[in-house]
């Protein structure tokens, strides 16, 4: 290989090396959004193991607002069902597990931008639930608690009593892994994932809506996937 | 006419300043590195949770991140440094091509062609997480797709530096003298003749010749 002539002071190789990365990276942010959804196919086409190590490979990015994460024995959980109901209920896994299941497979939307494409979700719908517990009339609300201590949210009831609120208890064919809320977690599909409350304990019937954790930082409540928090993304119904 | 000056043992290799930015960044790339792993990797956010803080402790560190090299580029030294970084010699070519380039026989000056590219890559990616990572924090500016953008660049770049650091600060392991010099600032001249041999005779002063009275008279 021939070198060309080199200037006495040498080539300023190193700017050249700065400009093309940082030109690279430009064109990174602007078709990143195309290249993302290439890379997580590729590596989920290859190493599926890798997303749960990388969220860049098309993984949860998993957020916690407490330290660490909640733990509960699964012989010692139970959900309560409290407020505005004919019968208050504490279900135990055991009765959750008697109750009619469904399953469904869906995306998992943040309002941060990711999404989790075609997760397999299974557990008991949110109706289901509330009709063993008998809703009250005049109850127009839900509240959600975790056994963090620290998160909640919320759904209108018209929000909650259809087919696509679950209570669920197992995502991609096994039980909840601790980090996505073990070992029941709220998935609300038609809404950002700041929705899906994890590690959730209780249920009150409500006659209004109390905004919940992050809503109270400025998210929307009424947190429709694409038509609300100023986001586009496509709907997940 | 008679050499007077002693010849010295160690050479001057990086001044206060110049160790000060290098430390700087160092300790700011550490942080920024374990709180990115913190903030990323499932498992390991488990362990202390926290992330608001954790979030806010990263953001901190990104955006000090270019102070140092502004307040460094104050030092004569470290321009004239930089500017060492930037340019490439025919021999620099050389030396990344060759087999043997450690044994000495390509006369390496200050930094070698590896020590020229990590300079480049670091200030690129500089550069880029800086930016990626304020469109990630001013995120209400941008659209979904930016933010989409940014994110991507940002999480797979920031693997790229992880290879690369882990890399440099192997490198510095196994060699205690770059680590002193980038200490103390004083390389021993013997070690300079050995790994940066230009340099070391740009710096001694010409060796007396025994059959001549000038110093670079020369055949």
């Amino acid at each position: 290989m021939v070198e060309p002539q080199a200037p006495p002071r040498g080539t300023p190789v190193g700017r050249r090396v700065v400009i093309t990365m940082v030109a690279l990276g430009a064109v990174g942010v602007a078709a990143g959004k195309w290249l993302s959804q290439g890379v997580s196919d590729v590596v989920a086409s290859t190493i599926p193991s890798l997303a749960n190590v990388l969220p860049a490979a098309g993984g949860f990015r998993i957020y916690t607002v407490t330290n660490g994460y909640p733990e509960i024995a699964a012989a010692d959980y139970r959900l309560k069902v409290t407020g505005m109901v004919d019968k208050e209920l504490s279900l135990s896994l055991a009765d959750l597990a008697k109750l009619p299941q469904t399953q469904m497979t869906k995306d998992f939307q943040c309002v941060t931008g990711w999404r989790v494409e075609d997760v397999p979700w299974s557990g008991v719908l949110l109706k289901d639930v509330l009709a063993v517990a008998g809703v009250e009339d005049g109850a127009e609300a839900l509240r959600f608690t975790s056994f963090d201590g620290v998160y909640d949210e919320s759904l209108t009831m018209d929000q909650a009593m259809n087919d696509i609120v679950l209570v669920a208890t197992s995502m991609f064919g096994e039980p909840i892994q601790v980090q996505h809320g073990a070992p029941v977690r709220l998935y609300v599909v038609q809404m950002y994932g700041y929705k899906s409350i994890k590690w959730m304990d209780g249920i009150s019937v409500d006659r209004k809506v109390t905004p919940g954790y992050w809503e109270q930082r400025g998210y929307d409540v009424d947190a429709y996937i694409g038509n609300s928090n100023g986001r586009s993304d496509d709907p997940n119904v | 006419m008679t050499q007077t000056s002693e010849a010295p043992t160690v050479l001057l290799r990086f001044t206060v300043a110049e160790r000060w930015a290098h430390r700087s960044i160092a300790i700011l790339t550490v942080i920024l590195l374990v709180t990115a792993a913190l903030l990323y990797i499932p498992d390991l956010g488990g362990l202390i949770g926290n992330r608001q803080i954790v979030r806010v402790i990263h953001e901190i560190a990104g955006f000090a991140l270019p102070i140092p090299i502004i307040v460094a580029l104050f030092s004569r030294a470290f321009r004239e440094d930089t500017g060492r970084l930037n340019r490439f010699h025919p021999s620099d070519w050389q030396w990344l091509r060759n087999r043997h380039r450690r044994d000495g026989h390509i006369p390496v000056g200050k930094f070698n062609a590896g020590q020229k590219l990590n300079g480049a890559f670091s200030l690129g990616w500089i550069i880029i997480m800086f930016l990626s990572g304020a469109m990630m924090f001013f995120s209400s500016y941008f659209t979904d797709d930016l933010r989409t953008g940014a994110t991507f660049v940002h999480d797979w770049l920031g693997l790229a530096v992880v290879v690369v650091v882990v890399g440099h600060i192997y490198m510095a392991y196994n060699d205690a003298t770059a680590r002193r010099g980038m200490r103390t600032g004083e390389v021993p001249v013997t070690w300079a003749q050995r790994e940066h041999a230009a340099w070391a005779a740009e710096e001694l002063p010409p060796v007396p010749s025994a059959s001549s009275d000038g110093g670079d008279a020369g055949q």
